[in-house]
């Protein structure tokens, strides 16, 4: 009989409790989300769907959605064929700069976004531009291409350069060999990246916060609900759907960059 | 193309490609692939961040704009005692947020990398999901959890563990930390597991081998060579939180007020552009010092195990 | 040199910054040639395929095929075809849409492209395996879809860069013998880049031996074996003696010297011309050294003792010393007389081809 757990055991635990712990907060608002009661409190009160039910046929909301939506496919759509150009570059060719410029693209992952929104906001007024979506999408492309060249990185590293080199040695021309054989063979990974950018743009409430003017995205517009406390209960029910896409989403686009690893996989 | 390039020689017939000279060399057909990113980012972060270093050397007064060169916003950043307390909370908090993220992600991390087996990619998944969705949100849970009526002390009066709700769970400093630490966990996760696979698990036999046990093989070897890992960790969770706005606004309260919110002010109600762009330099200035001095000093520890 | 030139290559250049990978390189290739290039890895030969192809630009220099010159002109337009090392199949597509990728840009109409991939399919020998996908196939499945991928395009040339190299060695013995076999069936010109001796040697017509990015010696197989131009493609192509030598005399392309231990020989010069005499140094391959058995009279007899012995299974290398050698010698004696027998330690004797001794530049 052992007196200690093994440190295995021991890890074995300490990394599901970690990742309970990472869940715990993220499940809770779906919970509260059916709960019977104006203020989200223990003992759970029973359940209801009148939180959801509160959400239908509000206009403000549902113009925050499509906002969202217009948003987030634009700024996926963009962000993708900014990070294909850029994952290109990174993993086809060696140059002076490669380093400076690739770091550069990358920046906005590690700049506290803040700044980000500050500095564009300063400028985009300076020019006498109106806040809009047109403003979001700018800034969300700024913070989604990272993403994106980070997907398609990996995309571009499964398959042989070779491949390309065979398409024009066989007489295909560039453009040619761009849709014969380098987009069919990146296109899971660039629908994987269309839905992680998707996901980041829907998620994302900084930069949308400066940006968005009279327009608010749904974020934006879960910030301005959550000064009136009676509302609580159907922003956590709202939070939930957008939870509940958010997870469907990634999903999809971790099935999808799965496809894409087995897609190269050689099977002798 | 040269006007006196003579027609196509071969028989596959088509154009010779055209173009200068440059664009056909390796670093010419790199720069012109990875132009269109690079120019978003040159536009769109780079030009208007020298347009906020530029204004912050400014002044306003209400809606017009002085362009003479002036530090004093910088001197009002720098020395008034709300915004140089405001930014060593903020200092504080981003660092101890790192260190805490780093130290309590490095063992699952571990544990993937090593113990993963086939299962890597869907723990990796697993872990960076709560990441990728609802920033807002989880915050929004985190106040919900923690305050004054929230779940916890709702939960624990229930239980009769305590008789009235506890006032020291939110809208303090603690409460910023705990919500940033916990929102940043999956991001700290990915360098660290990426430094551990890097590993090559020969090195640790090697070093059975040669005698050392596992805690020493850990500090000389695991340790040292993973180390680029956790500077990178490090920085990808110091640098972002330093500028928060959303947590120290919804679970802060007075006490947990950050830099960020000060920011925003100037460039929402106060309208002194100049000032907020003064606060954001001093913040980014200041933070990249206090990362380098972090980087200079586990580069040193990690001298200290040899 | 067979035919007329179908790839001249005229001083080419190639530079990664200050790191020069070739150095004004200079060469024919005939037509209906198969032409390799040998040389260890990172010699530049690859660079040099690549380039014929079209992957990579001369830094100064040009190219000609087919009397043309290739500068400019992308690898699509070029008569050339390759098989990549890595065969570069597309995974997504099946073998015949493999095969018949090329074929689509020609618009042959569709029995005529049909046709063709089934004669492809034919040539290699996979036929009935035209469904399969790209990342459904073994190595040597690869190969053959590669090759027929390329010679669908009915090139002028067809380039091969390190084919077999991926292959076990079963297999790549087979496969030597066929590609040489389908050379000579369809008579246009194969460039071969290897760096194994055997495969070069059994394969080509002639062999360009590469080292840090220039020429040692273009010439065919036996030439390249029996006078190879310097002491590094002697030892790149087996096993070569040095020998240690005094009044060493050259005169035109015969030479006279004394070897110390061994005696009087004379020789003949395998290069072109020895710049450096100094640095000229006379070899022997280890077959041209025979051991003289008890009873059997020979000339040129030599004393020599056995330092080690290793068996080959048809052939036992030994290793001996000469008093006044300063490197040990090696002989290479098939097993017929008990070679693998001989004690290490012992005294022998041995004899040498009195033509086989060679001069080449150092």
């Amino acid at each position: 009989m052992k007196l200690l757990p093994s440190p295995r055991r021991v890890l074995s635990t300490y990394v599901i409790l970690y990742v309970a712990i990472l869940y715990f907060p993220v499940l809770l608002l779906p919970v509260f989300s059916f709960n019977d009661s104006a203020t989200p409190m223990l003992p759970l009160a029973g359940f209801t769907l009148k939180w959801y039910q509160g959400l239908s046929g509000n206009a403000a909301m549902l113009g925050a959605a499509w906002n969202s939506l217009i948003v987030g496919v634009s700024a996926a759509f963009l962000s993708t064929v900014l990070g294909i150009c850029a994952a290109r570059a990174i993993t086809r060719h060696r140059f002076r700069g490669l380093g400076a410029a690739s770091s550069l693209i990358m920046a906005p992952l590690i700049l506290p976004e803040i700044i980000i929104a500050i500095s564009l906001l300063v400028v985009l007024l300076g020019l006498g531009l109106e806040l809009s979506l047109v403003t979001v999408i700018l800034g969300h492309l700024l913070i989604c291409v990272p993403y994106s060249v980070t997907v398609l990185v990996s995309g571009f590293e499964g398959f042989d350069p070779s491949m390309e080199e065979a398409s024009r040695d066989l007489g295909e021309t560039a453009f040619g060999t761009l849709r014969r054989v380098t987009l069919p063979m990146l296109a899971p990974s660039i629908v994987s990246s269309l839905l992680v950018t998707f996901t980041i743009s829907l998620d994302e409430f900084i930069l949308a916060f400066f940006l968005s003017g009279t327009e608010p995205t749904l974020p934006v517009y879960i910030w301005g609900q959550l000064r009136f406390a009676a509302k609580l209960p159907n922003v956590l029910a709202l939070g939930s759907i957008l939870i509940a896409a958010s997870l469907v989403l990634l999903t999809a686009a971790e099935l999808f960059r799965r496809r894409a690893e087995r897609k190269m996989e050689l099977r002798p | 193309m040269q006007p006196s390039a003579p027609t196509l020689p071969v028989e596959r017939s088509g154009r010779r490609t055209g173009g200068p000279r440059f664009l056909q060399t390796e670093t010419g057909k790199g720069w012109l692939t990875i132009s269109p990113p690079l120019l978003y980012a040159v536009l769109l972060l780079i030009g208007p961040i020298i347009v906020i270093i530029t204004h912050s050397f400014w002044t306003q007064d209400y809606l017009t704009i002085d362009r003479t060169f002036t530090l004093d916003n910088y001197k009002a950043a720098l020395t008034e005692p709300i915004y140089r307390d405001l930014l060593l909370r903020s200092l504080f908090v981003s660092v101890t947020v790192a260190f805490v993220t780093v130290i309590l992600a490095y063992p699952v991390a571990w544990f993937v990398s090593f113990h993963g087996g086939r299962y890597k990619g869907l723990w990796l998944f697993i872990i960076t999901v709560p990441f990728w969705s609802g920033y807002l949100l989880r915050i929004l849970s985190w106040k919900v959890i923690l305050g004054y009526k929230g779940v916890l002390n709702s939960g624990l009066l229930y239980l009769g563990v305590i008789a009235e709700p506890l006032n020291w769970l939110i809208y303090n400093v603690n409460a910023v930390i705990i919500t940033l630490a916990h929102s940043w966990a999956a991001f700290a996760i990915l360098p660290l597991f990426v430094s551990l696979e890097k590993l090559d698990r020969s090195l640790l036999e090697a070093a059975a081998d040669l005698g050392d046990g596992p805690v020493r093989r850990f500090l000389r070897v695991t340790l040292p060579l993973t180390m680029p890992g956790i500077i990178a960790a490090l920085l990808i969770v110091m640098i972002p939180t330093v500028g928060d706005y959303v947590t120290p606004r919804l679970v802060g309260g007075k006490d947990g007020v950050m830099i960020a919110n000060a920011i925003q002010v100037q460039f929402g109600k106060a309208s002194n552009w100049p000032l907020g762009a003064a606060l954001a330099v001093s913040t980014m200035i200041i933070v990249s010092l206090v990362a380098g001095a972090i980087v200079l000093m586990l580069l040193g520890l990690k001298r200290l195990f040899k | 040199m067979t035919a007329s030139p179908m790839i001249e290559i005229r001083n080419v250049d190639k530079s990664f910054g200050n790191f020069k990978a070739l150095d004004t390189l200079n060469a024919t290739i005939g037509e209906g040639e198969f032409f390799s290039l040998l040389g260890p890895s990172g010699c530049g030969k690859t660079t040099l395929l690549r380039m014929i192809g079209g992957f990579d630009t001369p830094s100064s220099g040009e190219i000609l095929i087919g009397g043309r010159s290739m500068d400019g002109i992308p690898p699509n337009l070029r008569p050339t075809n390759m098989v990549f090392q890595s065969y570069a199949i597309f995974p997504h597509l099946n073998v015949s849409e493999n095969i018949a990728y090329g074929l689509k840009r020609l618009k042959l109409g569709r029995e005529e492209e049909e046709k063709r991939v089934r004669e492809a399919l034919v040539q290699v020998e996979l036929s009935g395996l035209g469904p399969r996908m790209g990342n459904q196939l073994s190595g040597g499945q690869r190969q053959r879809v590669a090759l027929a991928r390329a010679l669908v395009m009915r090139p002028k040339v067809l380039l091969l860069d390190e084919p077999l190299s991926a292959l076990d060695k079963n297999l790549r013995a087979q496969m030597q013998v066929e590609l040489r076999h389908l050379q000579r069936q369809i008579g246009i010109t194969f460039i071969l880049v290897t760096h194994d001796q055997y495969e070069a040697l059994s394969m080509s017509d002639r062999i360009a031996v590469m080292f840090s990015g220039q020429i040692a010696q273009i010439a065919d197989p036996k030439e390249i074996y029996q006078n190879p131009a310097t002491r590094q493609v002697a030892d790149f192509l087996g096993g070569m003696n040095f020998l240690t030598s005094s009044q060493l005399a050259i005169d035109g392309r015969h030479f006279n010297a004394v070897l110390p231990g061994i005696g009087e020989i004379s020789g003949h010069l395998a290069g072109k011309e020895i710049s450096d005499p100094s640095s000229a140094i006379i070899g022997i391959r280890p077959e041209r050294l025979r051991i003289v058995w008890e009873g059997e009279t020979a000339e040129h007899l030599v004393t020599a003792r056995v330092v080690d012995r290793n068996y080959f299974g048809e052939v036992t290398s030994l290793v001996v010393g000469v008093e006044g050698q300063a490197g040990h010698l090696s002989i290479v004696e098939t097993n017929d007389f008990g070679a693998d027998d001989i004690p290490v330690g012992s005294d022998i004797t041995i004899t040498y081809d009195g033509d086989a001794f060679i001069i080449m530049q150092g």
